[in-house]
């Protein structure tokens, strides 16, 4: 089973890349970009078959690795 | 007094620390490999610079979890003393063993020149050899240097006397301008609640004899080595 794992930094925590994107977006010619925030992307080939303990596994693996919770949020998708 | 050096794959300042310990410990350290999940008994750990695993996910997230690092908070727990330079730091605010975290510096650049820091506590086994206010000078040399904890964190290590080094001037003035990287009240360096475990950014290693053009970071060493021999 498929989990997709989004990790953004929190709401309030400066992110200065995705101000240098926006800033970059705005250079090209892009208007109305009012706010570019970037995060990381992660898909993980669980074996787990039940989505409520494959959700659970990523979760657990959020926690403890994949994000920082001090400055970071995560989310996770439960796919196929 | 025996000390050790963490060495992950991808350190490269951990010659460099070995060096500094030697001089000042007149004795040659351990140099302890990440995955040997048994460090002998020391009296002092630093956990040096470098890129550990590529910086991949984040910076020293990967180094955090190695099976030395158990050993490293366990010591830690126990009071031996335990210091991070630049990687070292990021390691030690993964590992939880400080609190806070070292982001992307807000100029998005890697930063590689001398900085001031304003030395905040010289009542730590670490800045003894220093006065309180003191001004010295010491390289940075990272990407992801800018500290960042929530205000309660902060005002909670500024109220416990747990900044140890804040970003300067040259005359020792805490300014916006004086701060390489976005860090948070211009911290360069704190302390843990217990106060022996020291996580900075800078590096004292990198200006420890005249040789490398300043000795400012040789009284850290001196210090500590001192204190941990009587």
């Amino acid at each position: 089973m498929k989990v997709r794992v989004h990790i953004t930094l929190k709401t309030g925590v400066l992110d200065p890349q995705g101000k240098a994107i926006q800033h970059a977006l705005d250079g090209l010619g892009f208007a109305g970009v009012d706010g570019v925030r970037q995060g990381k992307y992660i898909e993980i080939d669980l074996a787990e078959t039940d989505p409520a303990k494959a959700r659970e596994t990523a979760e657990a693996m959020c926690a403890r690795l994949l994000a920082n919770t001090v400055i970071e949020d995560y989310r996770v998708d439960v796919g196929s | 007094m025996k000390s050790a050096v963490i060495v992950f794959p991808g350190s490269n300042c951990d010659r460099d620390v070995q060096v500094a310990l030697r001089a000042s410990l007149g004795a040659e350290p351990l140099m302890a490999w990440h995955g040997d999940a048994a460090l002998p008994a020391v009296d002092l750990i630093v956990v040096p610079g470098g890129f550990s695993y590529g910086d991949y996910l984040r910076a020293g997230a990967m180094a955090a979890h190695s099976p030395v690092m158990r050993e490293v908070a366990a010591r830690a727990a126990a009071g031996v003393p335990v210091l991070g330079i630049c990687n070292g730091f990021q390691v030690l605010c993964e590992a939880g063993l400080l609190p806070g975290a070292l982001m992307r510096n807000a100029g998005l650049k890697f930063i590689c020149r001398d900085v001031h820091l304003r030395v905040d506590n010289a009542r730590t086994i670490f800045t003894s050899g220093y006065a309180a206010g003191q001004v010295v000078r010491m390289p940075v040399a990272h990407a992801d240097g800018n500290y960042n904890a929530d205000a309660a964190t902060l005002d909670a290590l500024e109220g416990e006397g747990r900044v140890a080094f804040r970003y300067c001037a040259a005359d020792g003035a805490v300014t916006e301008a004086a701060n390489p990287n976005g860090s948070a009240r211009n911290i360069a360096g704190i302390l843990n609640a217990a106060g022996n475990v020291l996580g900075m950014m800078p590096h004292p290693e990198r200006l420890a004899e005249a040789a490398l053009g300043g000795t400012d970071g040789r009284a850290m060493f001196d210090a500590v080595c001192a204190a941990l021999a009587a």
